[in-house]
């Protein structure tokens, strides 16, 4: 059994063999290497050390249960709509997705193996932390999602538009909340890079469904303004429209008007995703087939309602891949936005604690770059998984 | 007791077409609008600060030197300029070269029937596209090529190549470059119109083509000997004492964009290759097998050419955010377009203006490098 599943995937030929000894010794060294950094020749002290700066960066001790507060009342509320998406979808579709009949330990236990580079990168947070603070923090966001889910899955359904704006509603008061705590301009380490993507995400999303429609407008002038916009900052780097807003955004306004730099980086995201957005909304509108809309007509719907109840829904679904793709690259792209500005974000207080006075000269930018890094690589992986599966489960391509 | 309504004309105010033209006016305006409050916003701000908003300060005196490269700083800023745009595709030319063959390699090699392979490029895929590409950039100039050794204890393979902390060092030619190019280019045409004879003997015989065992040898002995005749040699990089010398030695700022550029770049070029044998039908393959091709003969003749139609879209697409990543060369201070811009604000250029050109000249960029696959494109498409 074995020997034939080696001779099959690893011995097949006498090159398949070379081939196979050449690249198993060179991986096993790489290997070697990257495992003894890991355990053996690598200094975690600095990491150890500067875990409140990488997560939340310089943010004030006592203002930390309003982070915690927020943090925790978040995750209740993705509970809450996941919750409310997943009883929308049971009632409205007919739909031959089963329902879930395993056990709840057997499902607790795939989602598990689902996530896990996000449980190992939990794990080894916790187990890096010294007090307890934020064992209590892990706890009660698990307990939120549950509780959100369960609540979510409760709430009638056909109540979507107010349930909705009610959740968008309580997550802008969270921020309000914890902006009156500590400034925005003040955030910095993992929070605020999340917190970048997530804002910008929100706000690019509607404009660049606007600008694909326009795009695909009949209307000449509203296709020529789209199209000028879009290809203007789809030809143009990031990083060079994000410098150009910190130094000079100031010009382009009345110096009164001058905004901090965390509105500057939200503006430029924002407007530099959007164009991708739509390019991406634009190709998804492309695929609904003219019978679509001519079946609208035919039942004496108007432009408008065509276009949100028939087309946008069927279009969307079909691009939802490239967007959380998209998505996932505004969250890489939010450490340019430390570059650019001096933000303390992630990957900047990764550079910045090898400067401290207990660490300097050490060379230990390796531990903590790698370290950055690894939560980075979490995130954007679970994400782009968790797509590939949102996927299958919409059966985009089989209907 | 049905009435019969005239087919009248609806009043002008109510009529679909003007309502259509006066919102798209409408629009139109606003747009306007928009950019003329912020032109003029950009001209009252200037002119209470005293900054020039014209394109004048091309021909004031730079006022700052560029690593490794002769330029002074009295020279004027557009020449400045030149060297980062230069700079720019040195990093750029080089960057698609390398990140396509890695690509490619990889994404066969994620398809490979060999367990070991498939799965260490697919480690290698899923790591390298979900981390940010600054971390990247960073990660090999902080940690890798600045931790390399000193220059008297640099490593060495033999005289192809010196690594240390000046940088990387592989053998170059000296001689004219010109002179150079000329032979390549007699070389290559030598060499291209022995492929295509090769082929056509094929089409009109039927005897095997052969073609690149043929060409292949041509354009090395022609450039080899071409090379001798009009006086170009090859010096491999040594040690000497403090510095080395010979060869052509890349500068650690480069040597690192490049590295993370061709590792970002590649993994999403192969996972594009992957995606396009995939959609090859797999009738193609199995009629491949059935006409006794060697696997070799198989992908090279019947799946790559058909793979490469449905990829080039996306790949061009690649080497477009390959061209707009080099501006992360600012993070190292490598003097690409953007380092070159940014300083010269920071010399008192004016921002502005220096930063429209930036957009400008990558804009011009990106139009240019399209058009360029665009023409690959067409030629590739089906021709019916």
């Amino acid at each position: 059994m074995i020997v034939q599943w080696l001779r099959k995937n690893l011995f097949r030929s006498a090159l398949d063999s070379i081939v196979t000894v050449v690249v198993g010794a060179l991986s096993i060294f790489a290997l070697y290497r990257l495992l003894r950094f890991v355990f053996v020749t690598g200094r975690w002290d600095v990491v150890r050390t500067n875990l409140g700066l990488y997560m939340t960066g310089s943010w004030p001790a006592e203002q930390l249960t309003r982070l915690s507060t927020v943090v925790v009342a978040l995750a209740f509320l993705g509970g809450l709509a996941g919750g409310f998406a997943a009883r929308q979808g049971d009632d409205s579709d007919d739909s031959e997705v089963e329902p879930d009949e395993r056990s709840l330990l057997a499902r607790a236990g795939s989602l598990l193996l689902r996530l896990w580079p996000a449980v190992l990168t939990v794990g080894l947070l916790l187990s890096l932390t010294s007090t307890i603070g934020p064992w209590i923090l892990v706890a009660g966001v698990i307990a939120a999602v549950i509780i959100g889910r369960f609540l979510g899955a409760r709430i009638p359904a056909r109540t979507s538009p107010p349930v909705v704006v009610g959740i968008l509603m309580l997550a802008l008061a969270s921020i309000w909340y914890l902006n009156a705590g500590v400034s925005w301009n003040n955030w910095g380490g993992l929070v605020l890079n999340l917190f970048l993507a997530a804002f910008s995400i929100a706000l690019c999303f509607p404009i660049g469904v606007l600008l694909a429609l326009g795009r695909r407008s009949e209307f000449p002038i509203i296709r020529g303004v789209s199209t000028v916009y879009i290809e203007l900052f789809r030809g143009v780097p990031l990083i060079a429209l994000l410098l150009m807003a910190s130094v000079a955004l100031g010009f382009f306004v009345p110096q009164s008007l001058a905004p901090g730099n965390v509105v500057r980086a939200i503006v430029i995201f924002v407007l530099f995703t959007s164009a991708y957005v739509a390019e991406i909304v634009r190709g998804g509108l492309q695929s609904i087939p003219k019978g679509q809309i001519e079946a609208g007509k035919a039942n004496g719907l108007s432009p408008i309602p065509i276009t949100t109840r028939i087309v946008l829904p069927q279009a969307i679904r079909n691009v939802i891949p490239a967007l959380v793709g998209q998505f996932i690259s505004l969250f890489k792209d939010t450490t340019l936005a430390g570059a650019a500005f001096s933000f303390t974000d992630l990957l900047s207080s990764a550079e910045a604690s090898t400067a401290q006075d207990a660490f300097r000269g050490q060379g230990l930018i390796a531990e903590t770059l790698m370290f950055v890094l690894l939560l980075f690589w979490a995130g954007s992986y679970v994400m782009s998984q968790e797509s590939q599966r949102l996927e299958t489960r919409l059966g985009v391509g089989q209907r | 007791m049905s009435q019969v309504v005239a087919a009248t004309k609806p009043p002008f105010w109510r009529d679909v077409k003007t309502l259509a033209w006066a919102f798209q006016l409408a629009v139109l305006g606003l747009f306007i609008a928009i950019v003329a409050v912020l032109v003029n916003n950009v001209r009252v701000n200037s002119t209470n600060q005293g900054i020039p908003t014209g394109f004048g300060f091309l021909d004031q005196p730079a006022g700052f030197p560029i690593p490794a490269n002769d330029f002074r700083t009295s020279q004027p800023v557009r020449e400045a300029v030149v060297e980062g745009v230069l700079n720019t595709l040195r990093v750029v030319i080089v960057g698609i070269v390398l990140a396509t063959l890695l690509g490619v390699a990889v994404g066969i090699g994620r398809l490979s029937g060999n367990w070991l392979i498939r799965n260490i490029t697919r480690v290698y895929v899923e790591v390298i596209r979900n981390v940010p590409l600054l971390g990247i950039v960073i990660f090999t100039y902080l940690a890798a090529v600045l931790s390399m050794p000193r220059v008297d204890e640099s490593w060495t393979l033999g005289s192809f190549a010196i690594a240390n902390v000046r940088g990387m060092s592989v053998p170059w030619f000296t001689g004219s470059g010109l002179m150079l190019w000329l032979v390549a280019i007699v070389a290559g045409a030598v060499g291209y119109g022995l492929y295509r004879w090769r082929q056509s003997v094929m089409n009109a015989t039927g005897e095997p083509a052969r073609a690149l065992w043929w060409s292949l040898p041509a354009f090395a002995l022609i450039l080899f000997w071409g090379a001798v005749l009009v006086g170009i040699g090859v010096s491999g990089p040594s040690i000497d004492g403090r510095s080395v010398s010979g060869g052509i030695t890349m500068q650690p700022e480069y040597f690192a964009l490049l590295v993370a550029l061709v590792l970002y770049t590649a993994s999403h070029i192969a996972e594009i290759f992957r995606g396009s044998i995939q959609a090859v039908p797999q009738g193609q393959g199995e009629a491949a097998s059935a006409m006794a091709l060697s696997g070799w003969q198989r992908m090279r003749y019947v799946v790559l050419p058909q793979a490469l139609r449905i990829a080039l879209p996306p790949l061009g697409n690649q080497y477009l955010n390959l061209m707009k990543n080099s501006s992360l060369g600012f993070a190292i201070s490598y003097f690409e377009l953007t380092k070159v811009t940014t300083t010269a604000i920071g010399n008192r250029a004016p921002a502005v203006p220096a930063f429209m050109m930036l957009m400008l000249l990558y804009l011009i960029a990106s139009l240019i490098l399209s058009a360029i696959v665009n023409v690959f494109n067409r030629r590739m498409a089906i021709q019916q």
